[in-house]
Order: structure tokens, then C-alpha cells, then sequence
């Protein structure tokens, strides 16, 4: 076929709604947060000042805040890593045992991703309550007397694990779903064959199914690695980083120095973060990749 | 023989047993927010009873009007319908032109539309907000559903172009001899059949647009226009808490999307699975 240049131009009528909008909100945003990274500016004033890579160089040497922040999320991470997708595999292994109500669970299990991040949070504050909260109630129920007015978010101590907890209970859903139909994917036959061969069940798991699984272990990973980095809702409804930054992760430790005026020194943090989860990402395909052969 | 059959039941009741205590932990706490916003505010601080002693219906009342919940509830129908509209109709017609049409630069405009997708920029927000307010359309509605429907692009392209590509290319040739223009041919032919393709755009994007929060805490500073995610946070934070118009607030913004994910669970479920494994 061949088309006529007018053709062509007229074509592009179809894309021009899209491109508009992404040279402007995405595009343009992008570039700005690099450009604004090396100024120091209040988003007020006329000037822009240029300080080059100043605030880089004080967001990695000079602010222990920023590094709490990263460690604070990477203690969540952590736990999610472990914890939450250890959880999802084994309620995936166990739904994929065509057991009866299969479906049921497996509707359940979805409920708490769907739920908005702030609903979430606001529901667990309130079960976490030291006076009035549902967990206390239970736990003394249970003979634990030292609990009562035990403010689980309030405490240095227990603050950052109790989010993580609900962080948890809000995403092991997902890595479930995700699980699951990776499991559905092996070939019963290969489990068939196996069989036949005497392997007992650990074997097979070690060497069929762990083996198909990897590409779907590592998207499971990156995602929640990604995910979680980048946690805010939870933290904003349930501490807002407190108490005293116990509970900052990086996403609002940017929005804190944006609401305080400080744009550059926001977006020069936004970029090292970016940074961070790209170099993550890739770390973990390269792996990936490398374990796959 | 016998002893394999027990075996098997022990297996199945240990099976059951787990799945049974996550699936209440998971459900427990949604069910004390619903009995919790059914309460009188004495009874949430004096007795921990599952279910309220009367039944205090009236707190929706107080909810949607006093505590200005209905008036937040619109503004997230209107933020939704709009949003999830305007994303299905222009990633539609641009996943269809990538699909279908020749025009210039088109693979390299693909990969750049899409480019979004596979890096993380965490904190677009703050230029995202230095934008808006160049544009004059800090605190709108228009700025936030622009930031809603650039947010989408690149996922509904990916999703939708695909669909189009795999669609038989004959009915719209046939149609194209008839004399069928091409914005017809796609707006008649080729937008009905991606109807699956489109469902699980426009459910993902609804649950997303429902449940975003933090480009509202950015955007907006006018209660009157503020979606029922930043409605709650600002209710629980001006007030000395009233707890069971909280719960009951909640409620509101969570009925909307449980009834959707009821109703759609098989697309959410498959569409997130299949979504995520193709990725």
C-alpha cells in the first residue's frame, strides 16, 4: 500500500489528543524535575538560583533524615519480601490443591488490595487505638495486661512494624493473584511425569515448580519492591512519619520538603530515589536473568 | 489404601484451617469499620461488642451531610466517570492509530508514550504542581482529571494496542472499500470489538481514580472539590474525631468500589494476572 504524505499527516489527527497530553503532563514534568534538581528555588520568587549538584550532594552526605527515610522503607521492604510473598506462595500452593471454596478465598484474599490506602489506614489507626482500639481489646482478652493503652502507631519501638503489618495485610493479595496463575500455568503433565518417576512432593516443588516459577518470583519481587519503596497513603493516614520521622519513608519525605517551599531540593531528592528503585529493578532482572539459564 | 485417604483429609482440613484464618483477618477488619459506624461514639469508647446495640442508621445521615461526605462522594463520581471516559476514548483512538495507521515517527512516538511505563518517577508530583499552577489550573478539577488521564496513557496504550493488532484486519479493509471513513471504521468496528480489552481499562482505571489520594492532596485546597479519599483525611483531621461518622464515612467510599469488584471480579482478577505476566 502506498499512503499519501496527506494521508499520513492526517493520520496522526488520531495520536495528537494523546501526545499533547503526554508532551505536557508527563514529558515536560519529567525533564523539569532534572532541570529543577540543580536550582535552589522556592517556587515563588522570579530567580532561580543554579547550585549544581549542591543538593545532591547534601541529600546523600548531609541529611541522616533522608537516609532514615530509604532505611525505613527498606525495613518495610524487607518484610514484604519475606513475610507478605512467603504468605502469598504458600495460600497460592495451597488454593492451587483444587480445593473446595477455592474461588471464594481467592475473592476474599483480593479484598484488601482493592481498598484505597487511605481507607486502610484510617480503618487500622482505629483497631490500633491504645484506648479504644479492637487489638488491645483482644490482646488483654487474651491475659496480655501490659497492653492496655499501648499506642502501637505512637511508639518509637513499635510504630514502623505495626504499618507494615497493614502494608502487608493490604498487598499479600496480590502477589496471591499473581502466584496463582503463574502456578496454573505448569503443565499438569510435568507433575504427571513425576510422579510416575517416584519424586515425592518436595522434590517436585523443588524441581518443577520452583523452576517454572522464577520469571513470575521476579515480577512478584520487583513489584513489590517498587510498590513498597514508594509507599505513602498508609504512612500519611496512620502517622504522617511519626513519631519523630520513625515512620518517614522517601515519598513523604518529598512531599514534606515540597510543602515547605523547597522545589529544588524536592525534586534533586525525587531524582536520587528514582535512581534507586531504576538501579533496583535492574539489579533484580539481571539476576533474574542470569539464575534463568 | 486407607491410610492414604486420611492422609489426604489432614492435608485438606490443615489447608482449610490456614486459608480460614487469612481469610478472616482479612475480612475482620472491614467488618468492624461497618458495625463500628453503626455505633454510638459512647459505645466505641466504653464496650467492644461486635454489633451495635441499636443500630444507628441515622450516622449516614450525619455522614453524608454534616460531615459533607455526599458532596465528596460526587466530586469522586465526577473525577471517576470523567477521568475513566476521557481515558478510553483518546487511548483507544491513539492505541488504534499505532495499531492500524501510518503516520510519521510512529514506532519511535510508541516507545516514548510507553517509555513511562517502565521507569519509576517517583515525586512527578512536584512538577506536576509547579505545572498547574504556571497553567492556572491549581486547585481545579480540570488539573487534577489532566493529571488522572496523562497518569493512564501509557498503561491503556500498552493494553489497547495490542487488542487492536490482534483484531482480523478484513472487516475494516471491507469496510474501508464501502467508503467508510476512518475515524468511522474505528469508531463504529473497531472500538465495539475491543470491548473486553476496554472493560479492563475502564474497571482498573476506576478503582484507581477512586482510590488515588496523593495528586488530590497536592492539587486541592477547596473542600468543594476534593474526591472522598481526601474528604475522609481532612474529616478525621479537623474534628476531635467522631468516630462513628468516620467508619460511616469509610463505608461510603468503599461500598462503590466492593460492589465493583464484586460484580468484576473475574476481569479485575484476570486482567491484573494477565496484565502483570505479559508485563
Amino acid at each position: 500500500m502506498n499512503i499519501s504524505p496527506k494521508e499520513k499527516t492526517l493520520n496522526m489527527m488520531f495520536i495528537m489528543p494523546a501526545l499533547v497530553l503526554f508532551l505536557v503532563f508527563n514529558l515536560y514534568p519529567l525533564i523539569r524535575t532534572f532541570q529543577l534538581s540543580f536550582y535552589q528555588w522556592n517556587g515563588i520568587d522570579k530567580d532561580m538560583v543554579f547550585v549544581g549538584f549542591a543538593q545532591y550532594k547534601h541529600i546523600l552526605f548531609s541529611n541522616p533524615a533522608f537516609w532514615k527515610s530509604m532505611l525505613n522503607a527498606g525495613y518495610v521492604t524487607l518484610l514484604s519480601l519475606t513475610l507478605q510473598n512467603g504468605l502469598a506462595l504458600l495460600l497460592a500452593i495451597l488454593v492451587n490443591r483444587q480445593i473446595r471454596g477455592g474461588n471464594i478465598y481467592r475473592v476474599i484474599f483480593f479484598l484488601p488490595p482493592v481498598l484505597s490506602g487511605i481507607v486502610v489506614g484510617l480503618i487500622w489507626k482505629f483497631v490500633y487505638d491504645g484506648n479504644f482500639g479492637i487489638l488491645n481489646h483482644f490482646l488483654i482478652s487474651l491475659g496480655f495486661d501490659n497492653f492496655k493503652d499501648f499506642a502501637w502507631l505512637s511508639e518509637v519501638k513499635t510504630s514502623l512494624s505495626s504499618v507494615a503489618v497493614v502494608h502487608m495485610w493490604k498487598g499479600f493479595g496480590y502477589g496471591f493473584i499473581i502466584l496463582l496463575a503463574g502456578l496454573q500455568t505448569i503443565p499438569i503433565e510435568l507433575y504427571e511425569a513425576a510422579e510416575v518417576d517416584g519424586a515425592d512432593k518436595w522434590q517436585q516443588f523443588k524441581n518443577i515448580t520452583v523452576p517454572c516459577m522464577i520469571p513470575v518470583f521476579t515480577l512478584v519481587t520487583i513489584l513489590t519492591i517498587l510498590g513498597t519503596m514508594q509507599i505513602f497513603d498508609l504512612i500519611y493516614s496512620m502517622t504522617r512519619g511519626g513519631p519523630a520521622g520513625h515512620t518517614h519513608v522517601p515519598i513523604t519525605k518529598i512531599y514534606e520538603y515540597m510543602s515547605n517551599g523547597e522545589f529544588g531540593y524536592s525534586t534533586a531528592m525525587a531524582i536520587i530515589f528514582g535512581f534507586v528503585l531504576l538501579v533496583v529493578s535492574f539489579f533484580q532482572l539481571y539476576v533474574s536473568k542470569k539464575f534463568n539459564r | 489404601m486407607n491410610s492414604f485417604k486420611t492422609k489426604k483429609q489432614i492435608l485438606d482440613f490443615i489447608t482449610h484451617a490456614i486459608l480460614l484464618v487469612v481469610a478472616v483477618t482479612c475480612i475482620f477488619p472491614v467488618f468492624w469499620m461497618l458495625s463500628s459506624s453503626l455505633k454510638t461514639q459512647e459505645e466505641i469508647f466504653t464496650k467492644m461488642t461486635l454489633f451495635p446495640e441499636v443500630w444507628q442508621w441515622g450516622n449516614y445521615v450525619d455522614a453524608f451531610i454534616k460531615a459533607e461526605f455526599g458532596m465528596y462522594f460526587l466530586n469522586s463520581v465526577i473525577y471517576t466517570v470523567v477521568g475513566v471516559s476521557a481515558i478510553v476514548l483518546i487511548t483507544s483512538m491513539a492505541a488504534y492509530g499505532f495499531a492500524r495507521l501510518e503516520f510519521w515517527g510512529k514506532n519511535f512516538l510508541f516507545y516514548l508514550l510507553i517509555s513511562t511505563l517502565l521507569i519509576p518517577i517517583p515525586g512527578v508530583f512536584v512538577p506536576l504542581y509547579l505545572l498547574l499552577k504556571k497553567l492556572a489550573l491549581l486547585d481545579t478539577r480540570t488539573g487534577l482529571l489532566l493529571c488522572y488521564i496523562s497518569g493512564a496513557l501509557a498503561f491503556g496504550l500498552f493494553l489497547l494496542r495490542s487488542f487492536f493488532e490482534d483484531l482480523p484486519k478484513e472487516i475494516e479493509e471491507a469496510a474501508l472499500i464501502d467508503g467508510c471513513s476512518r475515524f468511522g471504521i474505528y469508531w463504529r468496528i473497531a472500538l465495539p470489538l475491543a470491548k473486553p480489552a476496554i472493560a479492563t481499562l475502564v474497571i482498573l482505571q476506576c478503582l484507581a481514580i477512586w482510590n488515588e489520594f496523593l495528586l488530590a492532596l497536592v492539587v486541592l485546597q477547596d473542600k468543594a472539590k476534593m474526591p472522598i479519599q481526601r474528604g475522609l483525611m481532612v474529616f478525621q483531621g479537623t474534628f476531635i474525631t467522631d468516630y462513628p461518622l468516620l467508619m460511616a464515612g469509610l463505608t461510603i467510599a468503599t461500598i462503590p468500589i466492593v460492589i465493583i469488584y464484586l460484580l468484576m471480579q473475574k476481569h479485575i482478577v484476570k486482567g491484573i494476572a494477565a496484565g502483570a505476566l505479559k508485563g
